[in-house]
């Protein structure tokens, strides 16, 4: 196995928010792999500014978007495209929504290993990005376990 | 200060009564409440400052400042409460009183309550002792967690790393 292959490339993926919290709450998952983070602002680059844990990262954003927006939508498609094209990930994860979606298909076209951790804040039922993302995952979860029985996800725990 | 939130979906008259009640008998506390767009067959507070919902701006601030935040057993909630490192105490809707469709409030309370900084009642009537134990304490030190459970991450990172 060569030495790439032993630090995995990580594209990590969210939109802002809760997302993005729980997204940032998952690290250890991916601790010694290469990460690049995909979130939808730029005033995000903050908080992994000011970690002294995260000293190797690269950064991009995309324009968050969802269903009632068909351009925006496409926009955020055929960025998150060259954001997988660039990367070239080993390994796609994300906590949703839209930009999630379409990282874990780009990615999976390219071969990449794919983990969807859904929302903590969906409780009541997998989010809709989720259930699109289901069949491209080779790692699908809920942080729930009555959804992860009711769904077949599989449950590990949950972000807190 | 007390702040008391229920999220913007539905109103949650059960538990803003029983905080407006203690809000009553404890006029040096001040007690803020977001409560939703409660319609003119809703209880509207009377001893407390309430609006139906505010800028996420104001809202962090609210639940940064606030000595206690009070709120309906949502994920939203436990999360806020547990970023900021202020105390929260919870009430689950229950479905068959058409506070929400179902009880899935009931798991979430169950899931978060033995966090530091958390504290669940199921009935209304248990509101006000409860209230009063909390301020009668010291104020609490939330201890926070900055990462996930190991058992999530671990289980994530076999596949991160799988040899391939």
């Amino acid at each position: 196995m060569s030495e790439q292959n032993e630090r995995p490339k990580v594209l990590a993926v969210s939109s802002g928010g809760g997302h993005w919290s729980e997204l940032r709450r998952l690290r250890p998952s991916w601790e010694g792999a290469r990460v690049s983070y995909v979130v939808t602002d730029v005033a995000y680059k903050a908080d992994l500014d000011s970690d002294p844990a995260e000293t190797d990262y690269r950064f991009f954003t995309v324009r968050d978007a969802n269903a009632t927006h068909r351009i925006r939508l496409l926009q955020l498609a055929l960025k998150m495209f060259l954001v997988v094209l660039r990367v070239r990930p080993d390994v796609v994860i994300s906590t949703g929504a839209a930009p999630g979606y379409f990282a874990i298909r780009f990615g999976k076209m390219l071969g990449a290993r794919t983990i969807w951790v859904d929302s903590i804040a969906n409780a009541e039922e997998m989010s809709v990005s989720a259930n699109l993302s289901r069949k491209h995952c080779d790692l699908w979860l809920s942080q729930w376990p009555h959804l992860a029985k009711e769904t077949g996800a599989e449950y590990a725990g949950a972000v807190m | 200060m007390i702040f008391l939130t229920v999220g913007t979906q539905l109103p949650f008259d059960r538990l803003v009564r029983s905080v407006d009640d203690w809000a009553a008998t404890h006029p040096d506390m001040t007690v803020v409440a977001q409560i939703g767009a409660v319609g003119t067959e809703g209880y509207h507070p009377k001893h407390m400052e309430s609006r139906a919902s505010m800028p996420s701006a104001e809202y962090d601030q609210m639940c940064r400042d606030a000595r206690l935040i009070i709120a309906h057993a949502g994920t939203g909630s436990f999360i806020k409460a547990q970023t900021v490192g202020t105390p929260i105490l919870a009430m689950p809707r229950k479905g068959a009183l058409g506070e929400h469709r179902n009880d899935h409030q009931m798991a979430t309370a169950a899931h978060f309550k033995n966090r530091s900084g958390i504290h669940i009642v199921h009935e209304d009537t248990e509101m006000a002792a409860a209230i009063d134990t909390l301020l009668a304490q010291k104020p609490e030190r939330v201890e926070l967690s900055l990462f996930a459970e190991e058992s999530l991450t671990t289980k994530i990172r076999s596949v991160v790393f799988a040899k391939g």
